[in-house]
């Protein structure tokens, strides 16, 4: 028998199914897999104990016929999730002991789908972040490395945790969330599958927020119909959340497997920048000719906005991080530093309680927030992105999805590009645009790096139309046949 | 157009995060190389076009104004750093 954390969800599903073996033997043996890769720092709070309640519950109903779509499925939830009852820091001390009395609709979804949790998975600091690295618990190490260099390399981010548990084999699959490229970033740098819906197709409610007006809950798993079954479970309306559409959620597992024969893949001329990494280039026309070999018709489409796609993200998101975390003041959760007045205790509190890149992102957003500069800054930013948007309306006009690169370069190692923030913001160049129009995309491994690493080609679609993304991701999946292993798991196969 | 350290010590009162002078220097620094990049959105014309507020064409939704959830005040109160007699305790605020 094939190791059961080498299995795809799919096939698990199957297998749970033929009683070859039960959702508790499968959530062992990811436990015992997690337990062995805890150097990789997947996890900032573990609940196998859970985890294995979860699993018992899920083998009764195998044996009353009653299996649901996810049943017995082992996955990790981004700490950015609250959980009933278990703790959800958000990667912040300000949370550190944070216990959510109520479950987030896209968790409690999948609770009800029959999935199991393993742990909350670590993150960048309230999901700020493109390396983990921001995180109060840590870095997370991805089980990726270099060709003859052992540095560690980060995970991307924000939803590192995430991402290198799911690549590692310790997790089925996982939920992200992104706001900027914090699913499709990591993913990319991981070597697997992770899709960002539209805006609006899953809930908020019960997610931390950072920007609530980019923020969007999505899948990884290894592989694009492992990412469809993950979708359907988190998807769907919720009246809880203002900005939740009311659409029936397709079976987007049907839509993997359908020819992409007619299909216009459109790319963009912006996204070939000055400088551009040429291994990432190469990827991509490599994915163009992929595209076209599967039947699909090219179309070059122009999206002339994009350049300033980034600026407008770090003023909008900023922005609404700031009132968002206005709420972190001492008083009815979370950390306290106690001070001489209440002003005072609000100000040690946020001091201690955050770390440096959530406060520059508060101290930008309360700049460009504050009398006098709301206009010129925010409102421009607003403006921008509305410009942004119509850009992307106007390509699905000749095109039914974009194929672009995912990250500008493969996962970098821990400590480069920390010497100044925008160094790192230049991270999110291919992802940002989709998140500032609200467009689905997907990240899927397609091929190597000279140095051994993964690397990613984005594909986005219309709005709510996560089926056709599907359908082509599932074509570029089939050509791009990406078999290879993070090296910690050759070693292990050899 | 950038910033001094004394705006920056003004915005970081408005945000209530304690910053002490070692901090506002960097801070100066950091924030200014961010708002240079920010400041290319003045090359592109916005004239005549709405600030986009949603990426979702719609209305919000309403409901009818009534009570749907309360009666838990353990579960509210059970994160709360300070609390008493079914109330969060915060330092004296009048004199």
């Amino acid at each position: 028998m094939t190791k059961l954390t080498s299995l795809t969800i799919k096939e698990a599903l199957d297998g749970l199914k033929k009683k070859e073996f039960t959702a508790t033997e499968l959530t062992e043996a990811h436990i015992k897999a997690s337990e062995a890769a805890q150097h990789l720092n997947c996890y900032i709070t573990e609940t196998y104990d859970h985890a294995r309640a979860q699993a018992k519950e899920s083998d009764a109903r195998y044996a009353k016929g009653e299996a649901k779509l996810l049943d017995g499925v082992p996955i990790a939830m981004k700490d950015l999730y609250c959980t009933e009852g278990i703790r959800t820091t958000a990667g912040s001390k300000i949370l550190e002991n944070f216990k959510p009395p109520y479950e987030s609709t896209v968790s409690g979804n999948m609770f009800s789908d029959g999935a199991i949790m393993l742990g909350k998975a670590n993150l960048d600091e309230f999901a700020m972040g493109s390396s983990n690295t921001t995180s109060a618990y840590g870095n997370v190490i991805n089980p990726w490395q270099r060709k003859g260099d052992n540095k560690p390399l980060v995970p991307g981010g924000s939803s590192g945790g995430s991402a290198a548990a799911v690549a590692a084999r310790i997790a089925m699959g996982a939920t992200g969330t992104d706001t900027g490229g914090s699913i499709r970033q990591p993913a990319a740098f991981c070597g697997i599958t992770g899709i960002k819906p539209t805006y609006g197709r899953c809930s908020r409610f019960g997610i931390i927020a950072f920007a609530s007006s980019l923020d969007q809950a999505g899948p990884f798993a290894r592989t694009v119909e492992d990412c469809a079954l993950l979708l359907q479970s988190m998807a769907g309306y919720d009246p809880k959340d203002s900005t939740s559409v009311n659409r029936p959620v397709p079976e987007y597992f049907k839509s993997i497997g359908q020819s992409v024969k007619g299909l216009k893949v459109g790319v963009p001329k912006e996204y070939r920048v000055d400088g551009a990494n040429p291994e990432i280039t190469k990827l991509w026309d490599k994915g163009v000719d992929m595209m076209k070999a599967a039947g699909a018709e090219i179309v070059d489409v122009s999206l002339p906005h994009t350049k300033y796609a980034l600026q407008t993200y770090y003023v909008i998101a900023p922005a609404e991080c700031s009132s968002n975390l206005a709420r972190y003041d001492g008083v009815r959760f979370g950390l306290r530093i106690d001070g001489k007045d209440l002003n005072d205790t609000y100000e040690a509190t946020r001091e201690a309680g955050f770390g440096k890149e959530v406060k520059r992102r508060i101290l930008i957003g309360t700049y460009v927030l504050s009398a006098g500069y709301y206009d010129a800054y925010y409102n421009k930013a607003r403006r921008v992105r509305k410009l942004i948007w119509q850009d992307f309306i106007n390509a699905y006009e000749k095109c039914d999805v974009l194929l672009t690169p995912t990250a500008p370069t493969p996962a970098f190692a821990i400590g480069e590009n920390e010497q100044d923030p925008v160094t790192m913001y230049l991270n999110d160049i291919f992802t940002v645009p989709a998140s500032m129009a609200g467009m689905p995309g997907i990240s899927l491994p397609v091929g190597l790096s000279a140095d051994g690493l993964p690397l990613g080609l984005q594909l986005l679609g219309r709005p709510f139309d996560e089926e056709t993304v599907f359908k082509a991701a599932g074509a570029l999946e089939k050509a791009a046949d990406f078999t290879h292993l993070p090296q910690s798991l050759q070693a292990k196969a050899a | 157009m950038s910033i001094d350290i004394n705006t920056v010590r003004k915005v970081a009162k408005l945000a209530r995060i304690r910053t002490n002078d070692a901090d506002a220097e960097v801070l100066t620094g950091e924030l200014n190389n961010i708002l240079s990049m920010i400041e290319e959105l003045n090359e592109v014309k916005t004239d005549g076009i709405e600030p986009m507020t949603s990426v979702i064409e719609m209305n919000l939704p309403e409901r009818a104004d009534e009570v749907t959830d309360g009666g838990m005040p353990e579960k509210i109160l059970a994160n709360a750093p300070e609390k008493a007699a079914g109330f969060f305790v915060v330092p004296k605020v009048v004199e």
